[in-house]
């Protein structure tokens, strides 16, 4: 048995109101590659993060011991200067410096006042050549494609003098092809300089290609580690552990909800990035959502959810946008956020704090700010009626705050992800777009919200839920739609409805059949 | 009231009992001088500017910590086409529309680069701020422009000797008082109190809850006070500047945008949150566009102001006044990041800057030390700004 580099020892980080992170429990080998799965929100990454020291030691509880002894991070400099590299999910290269002054950036080449330019490029080339890029360092990295950017974090991570290195989903922007290459440099690695690699990853088929043993977590436990080396491990095997837990009743029924008529229908909706406009995010997608139904779209981070629900909803998001809309049979060309609202639709974001709230102003301004027409005349602000308005839905809601002069910013996560939801209420829209309505909160406010949405379809309005959560989907949803890679790769019915064969779909599709 | 309410009491007002301090410190130091009839009319007719482009500025700050760094420069070049129009004998409330829409017309200028092309304002703005002092030199010919005999415009917009609201006098609390003042000062006051208690009723009486009536008692008390002291203290004097009147309206104006039209919630919304007030449906464009529209409105009004107070133009007025202008927001509560401020809240802090500056000019201060002495208060008050919203987290 080969020396364990590194073991994480009952560690437990709480945020507030969440335990992100309970006992858990890990440990890797030295020259092997572990992948960590897990579905979103499962705490892969905050365990990766408290071992690189972005949560400094004494924010979280537990041990840490590399190499023998234990370590007390403070920053991430202190991990990288034992050799623990971590690579982010999103690329955190500065698109208009070179290649070189990105790899040495922080690490700088000669001395603090004079930067040694010959050597930082001299270097960089030779770790660029290292990881198979034959660019010249002298690049900037806004030329370079996301493939090729992905090699620099590596080459960068080289330079730093990794000895284990972490990845959080290095291949969740690349393609096939980029993929693999980046996976089979790995190995190389693995191979001729015993590089320890931890990578965090969804897409199973990479995982089962690349690593030697398989952790895999959930709800912020470590629940089992698969070892290749003792037994053949399936999909089958690793989904198996990822959603085994057990659906009690943890999604209120619905009771008398009768499901009407088509409310909003899309057709042949394509969407491209408002960056690259080469890339396309939503590819062809199709769907329908009836009066009284919840619509559930599922799919793993960056399938292409987000992206579908903002440019429906009047074109918030992307460029080059074609396909036909149809509201109640009508076919509408929604140009923009207002037009949306005026035509019934509200979509509620999943990033509450960046897209959605208005974080130093009170409950009351964020509950109307979306329909403020209903409590004014002639552009003329009532504030009485405007207060208790708000005073209305935080009742509605059961929104914990003493008042409704309270600032959204002083809120738990459940708290404003109700008033998020009152503020669109308000707009009183007939189909209702909730993207991740549920992430970050506790179990309680997460029923409370299965609650007001089921209150919704009562209403006769119609639900889009979007969720990578797989049980909250299968929970609530009277329809699925599978989404990856910006299509739509599955529709199931409740009843034919489970984990596995949900994920089955993404499975398909990912291996291209 | 509980601890924490009062807490949140002193610190929303912190600034106003901050000037409170300030004056009694300079009552001390000057042997009661600043209060003298003559320096209150001066700190009002004085920084009538700072009110008008301090109002402003903060519909410009609240869309995100955005500025107008050309104020200064449009004061300037409005008030030396104002001069030149004037100066051809023309009308002078035609000069007074022509200046307005100058200024409207620049702030629109700048306000379509800033809101429709994406120029950033720190960059729009300073290249009006250069454009617009070179200009003004280019209309005035770089020759001072002597408006002393514009009589009516004077008199109408607070410059010369006569720029005061007519009124017989009498003897009141051992002073010549001007008795249209004092009636102003009271029948302005009685308004406030009506509009107040008018407003509670109503509210009460369609079911809306009201705020707690003792609060609204100690604001109406304390208002009135104040507003009836420095009546008495005009009329004392000569009665109502004219300039005063104008300051009034805009604030009055602008305080009404802010708090109760839509227009004025998107500013917030958009400085508070851009992307959740683009998402509620928010036109963030028109709101860039309607903040530095009415922006150079008031730079209009306020080079007006400039040159009938000077009672002439000249190529170097208006320098420094964005500053000051900043500065007031700053220092009256607006966030450097946006969404945060109210208009009397800016007017606050231009009267602490005001009361400062003649405090110290009172006590005979170099002129460098007090601009030295006013930087710091602008440093304190920000970092006052940055460590009381630390401390709620």
């Amino acid at each position: 048995m080969a020396k364990v580099i590194l073991e994480m020892k009952n560690i437990t980080k709480t945020f507030p109101g969440v335990k992100a992170l309970d006992n858990v429990n890990f440990q890797v080998e030295e020259g092997e590659i572990h992948a960590l799965v897990g579905e979103n929100g499962a705490g892969k990454s905050t365990l990766m993060n408290v071992l690189s020291g972005i949560y400094p030691y004494g924010t979280y509880e537990g041990d840490i011991i590399y190499n023998g002894e234990v370590c007390k991070f403070n920053k991430i400099k202190d991990s990288e200067e034992k050799g623990i590299v971590i690579i982010h999910q999103e690329l955190a290269l500065i698109p208009y410096m070179s290649i070189g002054e990105n790899m040495f950036l922080g690490n700088e080449r000669g001395k603090k006042a004079a930067i040694d330019w010959n050597e930082t490029y001299g270097e960089a080339d030779k770790f660029l050549k290292m990881v198979g890029l034959s660019d010249s360092s002298r690049t900037l990295v806004k030329e370079l494609g996301t493939g090729k950017q992905q090699l620099v974090e590596i080459a960068k991570a080289l330079a730093k003098h990794a000895k284990l290195l972490i990845l959080d989903e290095p291949t969740s922007s690349l393609n096939e092809k980029d993929s693999r290459a980046l996976l089979d440099l790995l190995l190389r690695f693995k191979k001729e300089n015993g590089l320890t690699s931890i990578i965090i990853s969804h897409k199973l088929n990479e995982v089962s290609y690349v690593a030697d043993k398989i952790t895999v977590v959930r709800d912020g436990a470590t629940i089992e580690t698969l070892d290749k080396s003792k037994e053949e491990i399936s999909e089958d095997r690793i989904i198996k552990g990822m959603v085994g837990r057990e659906i009690t009743d943890r999604f209120p029924k619905r009771h008398d909800v009768t499901i009407g008529d088509v409310n909003l229908e899309v057709r042949n909706w394509s969407v491209y990035h408002p960056l690259y406009p080469e890339k396309k995010v939503v590819d062809n997608v199709s769907f329908t959502v009836r009066k009284g139904e919840v619509v559930g779209i599922y799919g793993l981070m960056g399938a292409g959810r987000t992206e579908l629900a903002m440019s429906i909803f009047g074109k918030s998001y992307g460029t080059g946008i074609t396909g036909t809309m149809l509201l109640n049979g009508r076919e509408v060309n929604l140009k923009n956020a207002k037009e949306a609202i005026k035509n019934k639709l509200a979509y509620v974001t999943e990033d509450r704090k960046g897209n959605g709230l208005v974080l130093n102003n009170p409950i009351k301004i964020n509950t109307t700010l979306a329909n403020l027409d209903a409590v004014s005349a002639k552009n003329i602000i009532d504030k009485d009626k405007e207060y208790q308005v708000a005073v209305e839905y935080k009742d509605m809601l059961k929104t914990k705050t003493p008042t409704v002069e309270q600032n959204v910013g002083n809120l738990s996560g459940g708290n404003q992800q109700k008033v998020l939801l009152a503020k669109w209420m308000f707009a009183e829209p007939d189909v209702l777009l909730l993207d991740e309505p549920t992430r970050g909160i506790d179990v309680g406010a997460k029923y409370e919200i299965y609650c007001i949405i089921n209150d919704l379809v009562k209403a006769g309005k119609s639900v889009v839920m979007i969720s990578s959560e797989l049980p909250e989907t299968i929970g609530m949803s009277d329809r699925i739609y599978v989404m990856n890679e910006g299509k739509f790769v599955g529709e199931l019915k409740q009843e034919e409805a489970s984990q596995e064969s949900i994920m089955a779909c993404i499975m398909r599709s990912g291996r291209g059949e | 009231m509980t601890k924490t309410n009062f807490s949140a009491v002193l610190k929303k007002y912190a600034m106003a009992i901050v000037l409170v301090l300030v004056i009694i410190l300079f009552y001390i130091l000057t042997n009661k001088a600043i209060l003298l009839p003559q320096n209150i009319n001066n700190l009002l007719s004085q920084n009538a500017y700072v009110f008008v482009l301090a109002t402003g500025m903060l519909l410009c700050i609240l869309t995100g910590g955005n500025i107008d760094l050309a104020v200064g420069s449009v004061v300037c070049f409005v008030g030396a086409v104002g001069g030149v129009v004037l100066d051809k004998d023309i009308n002078f409330i035609v000069a007074f529309a022509i200046m307005m829409l100058i200024g409207l017309a620049i702030g629109m200028w700048q306000g379509f680069w800033i809101a429709f092309v994406n120029v950033p304002p720190f960059i729009a703005t300073l290249a009006g701020m250069y454009a617009f002092r070179g200009l003004s030199n280019v209309v005035l010919g770089g020759q001072a422009l002597n408006l002393s005999k514009m009589d009516g415009f004077l008199k109408t917009f607070g410059g010369g000797a006569d720029c005061y609201i007519p009124g017989s006098t009498m003897s009141l609390f051992g002073n010549d008082v001007n008795l249209t003042c004092m009636a102003a000062g009271i029948i302005g006051i009685a308004i406030y109190l009506i509009m107040t208690i008018y407003g509670r009723i109503n509210t009460k009486k369609r079911g809306y809850e009201t705020p707690p009536l003792l609060g609204d008692v100690v604001k109406m008390v304390i208002i009135s006070v104040v507003v009836f002291y420095l009546t008495y203290k005009l009329a004392a004097y000569q009665g109502i500047p004219t300039s005063l009147i104008w300051v009034l309206l805009v604030v009055i104006a602008f305080g009404y945008v802010t708090q109760k039209t839509t227009i004025g919630r998107d500013l917030y919304a958009v400085g508070g949150n851009k992307k959740a007030a683009q998402l509620s449906g928010v036109n963030v464009k028109k709101v860039y566009f309607f903040a530095y529209s009415f922006m150079g409105l008031l730079s209009g009004l306020a080079g007006t102001l400039t040159i009938a107070r000077a009672a002439s133009a000249q190529p170097t007025y208006g320098q420094g006044y964005e500053m000051d202008a900043i500065g007031a927001c700053f220092i009256g509560g607006a966030s450097a990041y946006g969404g945060i401020g109210t208009v009397p809240g800016v007017i606050i802090g231009a009267l602490l800057m005001g009361v400062i500056n003649q405090g110290m000019s009172i006590c005979g201060v170099d002129a460098n030390l007090q601009k030295a002495v006013k930087g710091l208060v602008l440093l304190g008050a920000v970092i006052f700004d940055v460590v009381s919203k630390k401390e709620k987290k």
